[in-house]
């Protein structure tokens, strides 16, 4: 088991750093992972992470990237929903690294 | 004595084998079992006709995470966690049909 | 799609009392990513599975209903249910979470037959 420390707090992870509890999220515990992954937070990025905290919130699941990437384009507008977009926000993967940021568990489907 | 169901009536006889030969007594459906407890349930007349024979609970959290604490069959008691608990405690012997 | 093999897959197994319902899930979320033509079928205890209403609170366990509701996002859009288990459990088309179409114990005999792969549940 891992943690991570933000402001004198402790937040238990998992060997990837993805947050154990949900519910421990926090916007200073995102800023703090979004460094860890060597994104600067911009409201672009909020955008995202702050829709799959929404998609969570109403499905339960970590949307696989093909399907965060059309749910966006429905939702932000086909300028956002293309992989070109998110991978500019999230080099390492707008599934990986987004999902890690909001504090969701892993993408289901991806390895 | 205290008969204990976890399966669901329609796909393991545990609930038609505990009232073929138990003679009576207080009988709690848990788990998949409370598919037995909701009304329009195929199960739903051979236990309402052991219901004078038996006292029938159901243990609500298991009929609430099914979606179906609406569908009580009248003449079922739900109860709790603590209320399992008191029928294990109250009852000498406890038969689990698993 | 005409050339993506036929996927069934089949659930039979009420939610919660064991795990089978929450793998098929899991499962046809992960393959739905390989564009292929994509079935659920729900009998037996399966048809439960797509109860609305589900609070798993008092068991301390994930409610993963919701998700059903998110496979459209996946492009998996074919959902059956067998008419006589829905019958036998009491419940209606009014009672699932997703639209479904309903189908008759033969009709669904016939519509495994025309899988190419099958995967049980």
């Amino acid at each position: 088991m891992s943690s991570i420390e933000v402001g004198g707090k402790s937040y238990e992870t998992d060997e990837e750093g993805y947050l154990t509890n949900l519910s421990d999220w926090t916007t200073d515990v995102a800023n703090y992972i979004a460094q860890t992954e060597n994104v600067v937070m911009t409201d672009a990025h909020w955008e995202v992470v702050n829709f799959l905290r929404e998609y969570f919130e109403e499905y339960q699941i970590a949307p696989a990237v093909r399907v965060l990437t059309k749910a966006i384009g429905k939702k932000l507008g086909a300028d956002k929903g293309n992989s070109e977009y998110l991978y500019g926000l999230f080099p390492y993967g707008p599934g990986k690294q987004a999902c890690k940021i909001a504090g969701l568990p892993k993408p289901t489907g991806c390895v | 004595m205290l008969h204990i169901i976890n399966k669901s009536p329609l796909t393991c006889s545990t609930l038609d084998g505990c009232l073929n030969t138990a003679t009576g007594g207080d009988l709690i459906l848990i788990e998949d079992a409370v598919y037995a407890a909701t009304r329009g349930n195929a199960a739903e007349s051979r236990l309402k006709a052991e219901m004078g024979k038996f006292r029938v609970h159901v243990l609500m959290p298991d009929l609430e995470a099914r979606g179906l604490a609406d569908r009580l069959i009248e003449g079922i008691s739900p109860v709790d966690y603590g209320g399992f608990v008191e029928l294990v405690s109250k009852n000498k012997t406890c038969q689990s049909w698993l | 799609m005409s050339d993506a093999r036929k996927f069934m897959f089949v659930n039979r197994k009420a939610p919660y009392g064991t795990i089978y319902a929450l793998e098929s899930l899991e499962v046809v979320l992960i393959t739905a990513a390989f564009d292929q033509d994509v079935s659920l079928v729900f009998l037996d205890d399966g048809v439960y599975q797509l109860k609305k209403g589900q609070q798993t609170k008092g068991i301390e366990t994930k409610n993963f209903s919701p998700a059903y509701r998110a496979l459209e996002d996946y492009d998996v859009e074919k959902l059956y249910v067998e008419k006589e288990s829905m019958d036998a459990r009491g419940l209606t088309e009014a009672d699932f979470l997703v639209d479904v179409t309903v189908v008759s114990r033969a009709e669904m005999g016939a519509l495994m037959d025309e899988q190419d792969v099958i995967l049980s549940f």
